[in-house]
């Protein structure tokens, strides 16, 4: 395994937990129930699942920025993924883990990973996400 | 990027504004950092879309902010809210969402918002002006603002465009640019079915279209009827919105910024070419419907986005002289409407030939309907686009002509 990779801080925060790689974006609001933190869009692959203490990876995000809401208010529940991992900026997700964070000291950092590291970020099966204020590292653990 | 900050900026950081100003700015800077803004500019004004209620988290938003001692520092005008406060005994839904909702529509007041609870505050006195830099958020709202007054504003939303009113600034990207609002996709309406009297219907048709083929991007329509009205082009940006991703669009010899289709261009060739024919326009309308002529009625809705005077005025001979709706027959509307057709002596008449006016909220977004056992009648491609899903109902789309004769004959009837 090689060192920590490099990334972008959106949000900053540390976040520890097995790897859940959506398979399709995902629009949290209609596709993302805050209360019971399971993926309730009927069309996605992945429906069902729950996303509470996963590092949350996804290409991008997706629908309409209501979905910041839905982030915000699973975050409070602790129904939403632990950190957040990024293959290109998303305004929703970065404002629903941002305004979580300032209420309720719930850090789920957001990162950007750069393309090149994307498929070992993929494939990982645990992440650890470390954001600072502007430098993030993700660590893989295979 | 780190975004570069103006002195105004770094006020609003230190507080020397307030805390909640700050609280606001520094959210914003996150923000500009993720979308990738290279600094800020001041707003005119801000429309927020925050007074429905998602959850606890809506409350502890705003709360936080009003706790903070905060004051929007640019005229801001509301959305629709969860509740109609001016007719509260219409909320049918669970009366914890019904409190928190209104408990959450005067947290936004008492940050200095006004009001306006309605997602067409572009036809009250708050409509920007042409170029205005504003923070707008509801999608038919900002389709609205950049396309029909060529006022310049990004999609906006959850939060971050209270951010914005609170901090009177906005971040500088996309659509605040004039470079960003050329066209990218040519719309062509090569021929309308003739047998349709009213613009709506084709105005709805095409914006469905432009908001499935085109995302993202700008398109610029040649070729709508020559009658449609600011409230066509209303309807228009709205379901594009709904089935799209579109925050403005071109419409030649329409919209401000385009008096040319060189003009809607910058000059730069057209990306991808649409182009409509009669026959699209009337499948993408029959598509609307999810129930066949003939088919029973539950009700019928209209003002989404809300009904405007002069769609009450267009309304009112349309129920003049026939008889009274044979089931229930939704309306809604601002609140400064409302005050505007009282002031005509409409509302009596109104009440008169069975119309139930839906003021604050919309029929499409919290529990108003009184049945909705059976299929819902509207001339609104976005509350047909919406409210299958939200409300699990069938649902026929037709003009508003065609929605009047239906609510008499209480079945879906069109001319």
């Amino acid at each position: 395994m090689s060192g920590p990779l490099s990334a972008a801080t959106l949000v900053p925060g540390r976040a520890e937990g097995p790897a859940f790689v959506l398979a399709e974006p995902l629009s949290f609001w209609g596709g993302f129930d805050a209360g019971t933190g399971r993926i309730i869009d009927r069309w996605h692959p992945q429906e069902g699942a729950t996303l509470a203490g996963h590092v949350l990876v996804m290409t991008a995000g997706r629908g309409s920025s209501s979905g910041s809401s839905v982030l915000a208010e699973a975050l409070r529940r602790g129904t939403g993924p632990a950190g957040i991992v990024l293959a290109s900026r998303d305004a929703i997700v970065t404002v629903g883990a941002l305004v979580a964070g300032e209420l309720y000291g719930s850090a789920c950092p957001v990162v950007l990973a750069s393309s090149a590291d994307w498929p070992a970020v993929a494939a990982a099966r645990r992440l650890v996400v470390e954001a600072g204020s502007a430098r993030a590292w993700i660590e893989l653990v295979p | 990027m780190t975004p570069a900050l103006d002195a105004i900026d770094a006020d609003l950081l230190a507080g020397r504004h307030g805390e909640a100003a700050a609280f606001a700015m520094r959210l914003l800077v996150r923000f500009a950092e993720a979308v990738e803004a290279d600094g800020f500019l001041d707003a005119e004004a801000a429309h927020i879309d925050g007074c429905l209620y998602h959850g606890e988290v809506s409350l502890d938003f705003v709360e936080r902010l009003v706790a903070l001692g905060g004051r929007v520092r640019v005229p801001t005008t509301l959305n629709v809210g969860s509740v109609d406060l001016i007719h509260p005994e219409l909320f049918r839904g669970d009366p914890e969402t019904g409190a928190k909702g209104a408990r959450l529509m005067r947290a936004h007041e008492a940050l200095g918002c006004v009001p306006t609870f309605t997602c067409a505050p572009y036809q009250t006195i708050f409509r920007p002006r042409l170029g205005a830099q504003v923070a707008w958020a509801e999608s038919n709202a900002i389709v609205f603002a950049n396309s029909v007054i060529g006022a310049r504003t990004n999609r906006y939303g959850d939060f971050i465009d209270l951010c914005c009113a609170m901090a009177g600034r906005v971040p500088r990207y996309g659509l605040h640019l004039a470079e960003n609002r050329r066209a990218r996709v040519l719309v062509e309406i090569a021929s309308l079915p003739p047998e349709w009297s009213e613009a709506g219907p084709a105005c709805v048709a095409v914006g469905h279209a432009i908001g499935r083929a085109c995302g993202e991007r700008i398109p610029a329509i040649v070729g709508l009827p020559a009658g449609a009205t600011e409230d066509d082009l209303k309807a228009l940006g709205a379901v594009a919105a709904a089935a799209g991703a579109v925050a403005m669009f071109h419409a030649v010899g329409l919209t401000p910024e385009a008096p040319t289709l060189e003009a809607a261009f910058q000059g730069h060739p057209p990306e991808e070419t649409l182009t409509l024919s009669a026959g699209d326009l009337r499948g993408i309308v029959a598509g609307l419907s999810t129930v066949p002529a003939g088919t029973p009625l539950a009700a019928v809705s209209v003002g989404t986005p809300h009904f405007s005077p002069d769609e009450f005025a267009a309304l009112m001979p349309l129920l003049r002289g026939g008889p009274r709706a044979a089931i229930d027959v939704y309306v809604n509307t601002s609140r400064a409407t409302l005050a505007a057709i009282e002031a005509r002596g409409w509302t009596a008449e109104l009440e008169a030939a069975g119309v139930t006016l839906v003021v604050d909220t919309c029929t499409y977004v919290t529990a108003v309907m009184r049945e909705m056992s059976g299929a819902v009648m509207t001339n609104s491609g976005k509350w047909a686009y919406y409210a299958p899903g939200n409300l699990g109902v069938e649902v026929a789309f037709g003009s508003l002509a065609d929605c009047v004769a239906s609510a008499r004959a209480g079945r879906v009837t069109r001319a």
